[in-house]
């Protein structure tokens, strides 16, 4: 075959590779951020909050390490927030994850009234009423569930509702985790 | 008049409005404008196709206040930058950081135009050479010696031979 043959490709190879590229960008997600705590295993940032449920406990990272579990971060405001709770009850509950939560920039009374009326699935609550820890992990839009090994570093973010589907994909990172830390 | 300028009141009210109202305070105008400057050029992650200086969100309000709190405490502007890329990720920069992964963002465009300016040279050349070729090849069969017309040689009988240029002439003669 010529040349002159040959470039009579270049238009189709073209539109294979653009073609590919819009084909994958019609499952992706532009909205979703790469969480840059989870990307690269870093821990928590430094704070030193009050508890929600017991407000004179002051609540650090060393708090929330000890075991492979969830961090919501939740708030009274967000609709999507109430839409999940009770999965994450019946995770709580059913399953025995152990989940703690961040009240993200939210009023502590009617927070406290939410779990008082919606019940508790969090082992322990921090009360970031500032928004100041969810700007440190790079919060964008609550509802989000980080996945925290034993050591308290965060390996995984899940933005938006935590659903059966989800919690699949939870679950699965979590027993990665917990392997990784016996091997 | 006044008309007119009431209209032109309108016409200009929306200039003002395009940007979030804060009342911030600034110490100094070079502190302002690198306010400005860095609200500018820093994505908000929550509404994706606004900087934080246009955007309504309530996450953005949070990141000007910490601009601001930064400019106001005399960081310079790539700590500031750093700030935020260490929370949100290479995401939240309007600007992209010039890295292994950007290089084809930052540059792409200028190997591009190589390549473009590479292939338009490539057929140039090409057609010249096709047109010396050309010119060679008509010098060569406009050799003397050579008879017009069609022969019967030519894959035609005699007969045929002899009608075709007796057609071919007709209309030259007309």
């Amino acid at each position: 075959m010529n040349n002159r043959k040959l470039f009579a490709f270049i238009p189709l190879v073209l539109f294979l590779v653009l073609g590919i590229f819009l084909w994958r960008g019609l499952s992706l997600d532009p909205t979703e951020l790469p969480s840059e705590l989870a990307e690269k295993k870093k821990p928590l940032p430094a704070f030193e909050l009050p508890s929600l449920t017991e407000p004179e406990t002051l609540l650090t990272p060393a708090d929330l390490a000890g075991e492979v579990a969830l961090l919501n971060v939740w708030a009274t405001w967000c609709p999507t927030c109430k839409e999940e709770h009770g999965f994450l009850n019946r995770l709580a509950r059913d399953e025995g994850v152990t989940i703690y939560g961040i009240n993200y920039k939210d009023e502590p009374g009617k927070a406290r009234e939410w779990l008082r009326r919606y019940l508790n699935p969090y082992q322990k609550v921090v009360l970031d009423q500032e928004g100041t820890l969810g700007l440190d992990m790079g919060v964008y839009g609550a509802p989000e569930t980080y996945v925290l090994d034993a050591e308290g570093r965060v390996r995984y973010r899940h933005v938006g509702a935590v659903d059966a589907q989800v919690w699949e994909t939870l679950q699965q990172v979590m027993q990665q985790v917990r392997t990784e830390a016996k091997g | 008049m006044i008309k007119r300028l009431c209209l032109w009141l309108f016409l200009l009210a929306p200039l003002s409005a395009t940007a979030a109202i804060d009342a911030y305070e600034f110490s100094n105008e070079s502190n302002e404008e690198r306010f400005h400057e860095l609200t500018g050029e820093l994505r908000c992650p929550k509404c994706q196709n606004q900087n934080i200086a246009d955007s309504d969100a309530p996450l953005a309000a949070d990141l000007r206040r910490e601009v601001h709190r930064m400019v106001e405490e005399g960081e310079p502007d790539a700590s500031i930058i750093d700030f935020m890329v260490t929370r949100y990720g290479e995401f939240v920069l309007y600007r992209p950081r010039v890295t292994a992964t950007t290089w084809l963002l930052w540059y792409g465009p200028f190997v591009l135009l190589g390549i473009g300016l590479l292939v338009v040279f490539m057929i140039s050349r090409n057609r010249r050479n096709r047109q010396t070729l050309s010119e060679n090849s008509t010098a060569t069969e406009a050799q003397p010696g050579q008879t017009e017309g069609y022969s019967p040689s030519d894959n035609l009988t005699p007969e045929e031979a002899e009608r075709l240029n007796k057609l071919l002439q007709q209309e030259k003669d007309q």
